[in-house]
């Protein structure tokens, strides 16, 4: 663990982007990584005896299946972010106040924090990380940065399901209609006027008015 | 990597005020961020925090049912050294020790394999409390026996001469109560022992050095032991400038206990429970003005409900104290501020840092006065405003950019602001009883000292350094952290025109202790003023240097050529003394390199009968110097105004027995997008101090204006005062029903 950037061959790329990369990017970081790997071989405690008891489900999640297990009480959220490692899906009050954790089931908005995992077998899930495609952002993303949409960026992945919600039933979707349909995701940041404006220029790319 | 071409020397590709889309947006707009509490990490355990249920007791903590468990368990005992937090004064315990001072304060620590097996273990605690007298707001503190965590005081000519002499004396007390944070990510740390008691930290933060500090302070060991990390953070807001040395002490003694790599991250619940709040405030006006409304003498008490320990506080009362007058001249001013200390939990950094509580008093202040005169709100302001030239009441000449009366004027020019009210107060007096929303336009002027009260930029001497990369690249080294204002892309922009490179050949190093030198923490609007200050200097010194040494090639080969043959090249610079001195004994002097400006008009509807407000309209201008990114820039004042508007009057946070009542977003209700109103924000620039290009700085000053022009909005709608804020249906009605009204 040394103070100079310089004589640290190993040290993390300068990108506030990509240096906390999950686990690659702490366990590269000098001589933790021996550290982890040991501390991860002497394996888990076991869990209380309540939290026994799973059952396997499969999740349709952004078009791919995939096969999990849960307990009858584990929610979407947890699911998403725990087991499946989707993890820009956020948790932040976990009561449905926020709409951090918005998803698509069936193409209609919902909160995962108040989704039971096992209620959404059998409907397609889309996430944020879903959005877009090999060519990259959706539109409503693209959009969102463009316009500074997103400050901090916790519940930027919410606003970017709730916005594609409202675009995909209705393309025509007017200001009051955009701010209806944000009305369950919080911003503290106050990103508020430019997520309209990101709103609406994607409504207007849409339908095709580039 | 590819060389960069150079850009053509034209105005039309200057990088400062241009708007570039902000480097982390992508990923935050796709969901790749990773925030701490996305990070994947082998080995990892959770941890949880046993919480006080008393605002004072003596307590024990039984931790038996634990033993043999593998469950990590520590209790104060386990704190090694003093068990103290090292900040200003020293008396924050990282662990209760025997007794306890506040719902929700730390009293024991457990870490598991799993969260939940981490809140099971939690629970088979047991702690028995024998409770103890306690104050748990200010009138308590007032009728006991409260500490005092702070006091401080400014003079200035004879206050009571001018009283005697003044035409009206007006006097009133104005009351502003808590304020939650509201992060949307709440607070989390991961620690990561390593070997030889070395240790790393990566979380969500403001300040990395800040916690550095209170590690080593902690564990007393080199430097060099520690490294802090920013990961990605979810807003902060000053939030998480002096709480994270806390969860990152709390995490850093799981770590080393459990011998792996521990994460503390609070639910919503907890967040609001036990975390920093903005101090509540009861501040007393006593105005003297003469005939024609000029001030003649003014007499402020401030007094701040601290919570149960200093944390910041003296420095939020100072910062209170020389706001407390308002952007006004007079010549005799007296401002007494008092911290006093309450069980409750522990109230710290929030944007505008006392500002606001002040302001929020000067202005409603000004508005009883206007009408004691008979003035319009515009009038009395006009009158008052500080000018260039002018003396606050440290003594400190304003220089050039004071530029009150602008912000007033466009204000007025955007608005027609003083017929719109003129119209409403005297419609108001002959409105009908027929249970219509009523309309409202209220306004407030405002300043904001940019960078740290007094000589604490001097104190520091921050470095920031620059690194000449392959290919004309630049690498900024900073410790300034990005929370969502946008930090990364402007010092990119700064280093960018100051360099004359592509915005795109900056890469803006992130806030990591082992990489960036301690160029101060991210606080105090001084981001862009006084770190981009010294940023632009150096990017500066090192292009010119490049340049100068292959005159005619393109900066990137020229930068390359500068490497082969000399080796690395990093340019450091510090913050640069300006030569003026400011007395923290007596408040004398330069209390502030420079001010920003701002003026706003809220209109506003209420219900006169459920007394609800909407404010549907506010037009905000801002004086910040210099705009960097005019995008940015807007979203930082309308992000602090809205938060203002929030305070003024949807945020309600009430204490009762020591314990907050509002535990999560479905009481605590920050606004929605429904509750936004439209939102006109007006950028003037009226450059001064040493920032980039002028440029003053904007993170704070629209938390100032926002409550106190929404409260005359209401004022002007339904004929009540409003004294006190967050201006609630239930305030407004008391308020009503006490009389305090202008009918
Ligand atoms: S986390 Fe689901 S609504 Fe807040
Ligand atoms: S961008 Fe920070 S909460 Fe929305």
């Amino acid at each position: 663990m040394t103070r100079d950037p310089h004589s640290d061959p190993k040290r993390p790329t300068l990108s506030r982007r990509t240096f906390l990369a999950g686990a690659g990017g702490v366990a590269a970081s000098g001589a933790l990584g021996a550290h982890l790997e040991a501390a991860g071989a002497e394996g888990a405690q076991p869990e209380p005896a309540i939290l026994r008891g799973t059952v396997e489900i499969t999740l349709t999640v952004n078009g791919r299946a995939r096969t999990l297990q849960v307990e009858p009480r584990t929610t979407l959220l947890s699911a998403l972010r725990d087991r499946l490692e989707l993890c820009g899906t956020k948790s932040v009050c976990e009561r449905g106040n926020c709409g951090a954790c918005t998803v698509l089931l069936d193409g209609e908005p919902a909160n995962a924090c108040l989704t039971l995992a096992v209620s959404a077998v059998g409907r397609a899930v889309t996430t944020v990380e879903g959005l877009g495609d090999e060519g990259g952002l959706s539109v409503v993303q693209e959009e969102l940065c463009t316009h500074d949409g997103l400050m901090c960026g916790f519940c930027t992945p919410g606003f970017a399901m709730s916005l594609t919600a409202v675009l995909a039933r209705d393309p025509e979707a007017s200001l009051d209609r955009i701010r209806e349909g944000c009305a369950g995701n919080l911003c503290r940041c106050g990103t508020y006027p430019h997520v309209f404006q990101a709103g609406l220029e994607a409504a207007r790319r849409l339908r095709g008015g580039r | 990597m590819a060389d960069l071409p150079d850009p053509p020397q034209s105005a039309a590709t200057r990088v400062v005020g241009a708007r570039p889309v902000r480097p982390d947006g992508a990923a935050k707009a796709d969901g790749s961020a990773a925030y701490v509490d996305d990070l994947a990490i082998e080995g990892l355990w959770h941890g949880a925090t046993l919480r006080s249920e008393r605002p004072r007791a003596r307590f024990a903590v039984d931790t038996s049912a634990l033993a043999g468990s593998g469950v990590v368990c520590l209790t104060a005992a386990d704190v090694p050294g003093r068990n103290r937090i090292a900040l200003i004064a020293d008396d924050w315990p990282v662990l209760a020790d025997g007794e306890t001072n506040h719902v929700g304060e730390a009293l024991a620590l457990v870490a598991a394999p799993s969260r939940a097996a981490a809140f099971a273990a939690l629970g088979e605690l047991r702690v028995t409390y024998e409770d103890l007298p306690a104050e748990v707001d200010l009138d308590a503190a007032l009728a006991g026996s409260a500490r005092e965590l702070a006091a401080c005081a400014v003079d200035h000519g004879d206050v009571e001469a001018g009283l005697s002499a003044a035409a009206h004396v007006v006097e009133a007390t104005y009351e502003t109560a808590h304020q939650e944070h509201a992060y949307i990510e709440p607070q989390g740390m991961i620690a990561l022992p390593g070997p030889d008691s070395a240790v790393e930290v990566v979380g969500s933060l403001q300040c990395p050095y800040y916690v550095h500090h209170a590690l080593v302070s902690l564990l007393g060991c080199e430097p060099d032991a520690v490294r802090v990390r920013q990961a990605v953070t979810g807003g902060g807001f000053g939030g998480k400038e002096d709480y994270p040395d806390l969860i990152a002490a709390h995490a850093v003694l799981l770590a080393a206990r459990a011998g792996r790599p521990v994460k503390l991250v609070y639910d919503r619940r907890e967040d609001m429970l036990a975390t920093t709040r903005r101090h509540p405030s009861r501040v007393r006006h006593r105005t003297g003005v003469d005939a024609e409304g000029k001030l003649v003498a003014v007499d402020i008490d401030v007094l701040l409900d601290g919570g149960a320990y200093t944390t910041l506080s003296p420095v939020v009362l100072s910062r209170a104290v020389l706001h407390a007058a308002g952007p006004y001249a007079c010549p005799n001013v007296r401002i007494r501020g008092r911290v006093l200390a309450t069980h409750t939990a522990t109230n710290g950094a929030f944007r505008g840092f006392g500002a606001p509580q002040t302001q929020f008093a000067a202005e409603r202040q000004m508005d009883r006065v206007a009408r004691v005169l008979g003035l319009d709100p515009l009038a009395i302001r006009e009158r008052n405003a500080y000018r260039p030239g002018d003396v606050t009441p440290t003594g400190q000449v304003l220089d050039e950019s004071a530029s009150a009366l602008q912000c007033l004027a466009e204000a007025e020019r955007r608005t027609g602001f003083r017929a719109r009210w003129q119209a409403l107060e005297a419609e108001r007096s002959r409105a009908l009883d027929d249970g219509r929303p009523r309309a409202g336009i209220g306004l407030s002027l405002c300043w904001h000292g940019v960078g740290f009260t007094g000589n604490g930029e001097r104190r520091m001497e921050s470095p920031v350094a620059v690194r000449l990369e392959r290919g004309g690249r630049l690498a900024v080294l900073a410790a300034s952290t990005d929370i969502g204002q946008g930090t990364e892309t402007v010092l990119a922009q700064i280093a960018a025109e100051a360099a004359g490179v592509p915005f795109e050949a900056v890469e803006v190093a992130p806030p990591d202790t082992a990489l960036v030198p301690d160029s101060g923490p991210t606080v105090a609007s001084r981001t862009v003023m006084v770190v981009g200050g010294i940023l632009e200097r150096a990017a500066g010194e090192l292009a010119r240097r490049v340049r100068e040494g292959a005159p005619g090639l393109p900066f990137a080969a020229a930068g390359d050529a500068w490497l082969a043959e000399h080796g690395p090249l990093e340019v450091v610079e510090r913050y640069a003394d300006d030569g003026t001195e400011f007395d923290e004994e007596t408040y004398r002097g330069v209390a502030y390199a420079v001010h920003g400006w701002g003026a706003d008009v809220v209109e506003a509807s209420v219900d006169p009968d459920t007394l609800i407000a909407r404010t549907e309209r506010a037009t905000l201008v801002c004086d910040v110097g210099k705009v960097i990114h005019p995008l940015l820039c807007a979203g930082q004042v309308e992000g602090g105004s809205l938060q203002a508007f929030g305070w003024g009057h949807l945020e309600a946070a009430r204490v009762t027995g020591g314990r907050l009542e509002q535990g999560s977003f479905s009481t605590y209700t920050i606004p929605t997008t429904l509750d936004a109103p439209a939102m006109e924000t007006v950028l003037l620039e009226h450059p001064g101090g040493s920032g980039p290009r002028g440029a003053k700085g904007v993170g704070e000053i629209p938390m100032d204006g926002g409550a106190p022009a929404l409260a005359a909005a209401i004022e002007n709608a339904v004929g009540i005062a409003a004294t006190r804020i967050p201006a609630t249906p239930e305030v407004l009605f008391e308020a009503r029903e006490a009389g305090d009204d202008d009918g």
